[in-house]
């Protein structure tokens, strides 16, 4: 990324450089123009366009799609309007399991990246290795993987009756349960590595000073390392968030598609029987714009913590 | 330095290029559909390059059309009713008279269909049932009623995979109840809708691509099924008996179409020919387990076929095509499907 060469630069680059800095972004700054913003922008216009029937637009101003979204009118679309609470309740359903998976994740992360972060520096390069290893293989197959693992005659079933400690199989495919468990173990890495990297950074020093301040080692942890690696910990927590909220893979191979997801609803809406763009898209608009005002919300708090901690 | 990143850069190009030939033929298909070595005597009889990209249903077909993929491809296989729809959305292009010459190898019973009169823009692939295979280890009493997905006995709750179509799986349920498809009857649609809500708590998944994999697995003791996928999960070992429910079954017919704007249009009528040749049709139906439409094709058959019992149903069944709903009608159906997977 050529994004990349500015924020390294620092104060030390000649003014010449910092001449030629724009054009040097430019790439990025276009990528990010044509990719980003353009496919947003589409999504944002096809939102207010009159549906086609299977699939396809009109070019005529509507607002069903978010009418659609947020009112019931009922089976046959004619009794009063009501709040809706259909497609609510799968955009609730999207952001508790990707909480709950961003929870999991940190609760494992963080002693795992701070274990590697502890280990001499000879050996953490091994461990952060091992860490990576099986991402190496596709996420489809791990996903297929840990469905063998699970299934009601998979090894974890099978080891447990055969040594009798089980009668009948415990249920796991087709569960929350394993939904839960293909987003966390999907996205583990995405919240070690950032903490790792902050903790490697983190000066222990300050730990032994606060334990020669009498500090005991949950204060220490608490008010010393957390507040120092904070960065890490939030990056790692986007890191992990944003992509369980859209993930389907999890959903539709361990939890057998019984309940929409945010994307298996949107997808629905493209490639399904339904073939209602517009409605698609203003599905996509609303997650952004729930993420937007969170991401917003949070920004502004930060601002306020910066200036009230100064 | 510089001429050994050249000369390794031809190298690449010269090992990544396949060997030319004269033309290209470019193919959008369902998945696990036709066998490779077909598609590669094709290539060497007529010295064609043959691409293939896969669907995993008609309307994934109608939406990537839509999209934008209308003047890629040269043909796909589209499903009865999908050909009534890609045709009415003008994304077909007409076969001539003459253009074909194995056109007689048509059986009489599929020259003249509803959703393609007189076979202007199709011939036909295979045709076969959608119903559904249950595990007789797990359960031995009467399977031939769409009660076993609808409202199942002890032994098979909680252990059902039904397919993540919506035409599919709604439609078997309206066969279930008795009533017409796409009606707009409201008592008719409560029923519909009370029924598959009722009869979600029993089943385990929704899953298209994996059924086969669900019955041989273990996964599922009952799954929706298309009949050729489920002698295939049979055949690899799976304890499952295919079911011809009294109530009726889903009757369906693939159908290989000329698109509109084909780049091989050439190509596109000579592999349509080819495929009408007996013993090419054949050599689909070894592989996929349905029943060609094509005359003569008895002699290339695998014997096994002959006796397969998803391939021979008893005598009086009821079979219906599924219907294409109109702009009305449809987005009824799109809600009940979108309540059930709340």
């Amino acid at each position: 990324m050529a994004g990349g060469v500015s924020s390294s630069g620092g104060h030390s680059v000649s003014s010449a450089y910092a001449a030629v800095r724009n054009w040097l972004l430019a790439p990025s700054w276009i990528t990010i123009a044509i990719f980003m913003l353009g496919p947003v922008l589409l999504m944002a216009v096809y939102s207010f366009l009159t549906k086609e029937f299977r699939g396809g637009v009109l070019w005529e101003f509507s607002l069903a799609s978010y009418d659609q979204f947020f009112f019931d009118r009922g089976l046959f679309g004619d009794e009063p309007p009501k709040l809706h609470w259909t497609y609510l309740a799968i955009y609730l359903r999207s952001f508790i399991q990707a909480s709950v998976a961003t929870l999991l994740c940190l609760a494992i992360g963080f002693p795992t990246a701070y274990f590697i972060a502890t280990r001499p520096a000879s050996t953490r390069m091994v461990w952060l290795f091992l860490i990576t290893i099986p991402y190496w293989v596709n996420l489809l197959i791990r996903t297929v993987s840990m469905k063998f693992l699970i299934r009601d005659t998979g090894p974890i079933n099978e080891w447990l009756i055969s040594f009798g400690l089980l009668e009948a199989p415990i249920k796991m495919v087709n569960t929350d349960f394993a939904v839960q468990l293909g987003l966390f173990y999907s996205y583990l890495p995405f919240m070690v590595l950032p903490i790792y990297a902050a903790v490697e950074r983190y000066d222990f020093a300050l730990s032994e000073a606060a334990a020669d301040l009498y500090a005991d080692r949950w204060t220490t942890l608490w008010l010393v390392l957390l507040p120092a690696v904070r960065p890490g910990i939030i990056a790692g927590c986007i890191l992990v968030f944003v992509p369980s909220l859209g993930a389907f893979l999890a959903p539709d191979l361990l939890g057998g598609a019984k309940n929409f997801m945010i994307g298996s609803l949107i997808e629905e809406q493209f490639k399904g029987a339904a073939g209602n763009w517009p409605f698609g898209a203003a599905c996509a608009m609303v997650l952004l714009t729930m993420v937007l005002v969170a991401v917003f919300l949070y920004a502004r708090q930060q601002a306020a913590n910066a200036r009230g901690g100064g | 330095m510089k001429n050994l990143m050249m000369a390794i850069a031809a190298l690449l190009a010269f090992a990544v290029s396949p060997a030319q030939a004269a033309g290209k033929l470019s193919i959008y298909h369902w998945f696990e559909y036709i066998p490779q070595e077909l598609l590669d005597k094709f290539s060497r009889e007529f010295d064609v390059e043959v691409t293939m990209d896969t669907y995993d249903s008609n309307e994934s077909l109608l939406a990537a059309l839509k999209a934008g993929a209308l003047g890629d491809y040269d043909v796909a296989v589209p499903g009865d009713y999908m050909v009534k729809i890609l045709n009415q959305e003008g994304m077909l292009d007409t076969i001539g008279q003459n253009e074909l010459s194995n056109r007689g190898n048509i059986l009489p019973q599929w020259v003249d269909v509803d959703f393609d009169p007189g076979r202007k823009h199709s011939i036909p692939y295979q045709w076969g049932s959608t119903g559904f295979s249950v595990n007789r280890n797990i359960y031995q009493g009467d399977i031939n009623t769409t009660a076993m997905i609808f409202d199942p006995p002890a032994e098979l709750k909680g252990k059902i995979n039904v397919l993540d179509t919506s035409g599919e799986t709604l439609t078997l349920a309206s066969i279930h109840l008795g009533i017409p498809q796409c009606t707009q009857d409201r008592d008719q649609l409560k029923k519909l809708d009370a029924l598959v809500q009722g009869a979600k708590q029993h089943w385990a998944s929704f899953n298209s691509d994996g059924a086969k994999d669900v019955l041989v697995s273990g996964d599922a003791a009952v799954g929706m099924i298309w009949n050729g996928f489920g002698a295939k999960a049979r055949e690899e070992g799976a304890p499952i008996e295919y079911a011809f429910p009294k109530e009726g079954y889903i009757v369906w017919m693939d159908n290989v179409v000329l698109l509109k704007d084909a780049p091989n249009r050439a190509n596109a009528i000579k592999f349509m020919d080819f495929l009408l040749r007996p013993e090419n049709a054949a050599a689909v139906t070894n592989y996929a387990r349905y029943t060609a439409g094509v005359k003569g094709v008895e002699a290339h058959l695998d014997p096994a076929l002959a006796k397969s019992p998803e391939q021979n149903p008893p005598a009086g069944q009821k079979g219906f095509f599924v219907e294409a709903c109109d702009a009305e009608t449809q987005p009824l159906y799109d809600r009940i499907w979108t309540r059930l997977k709340q």
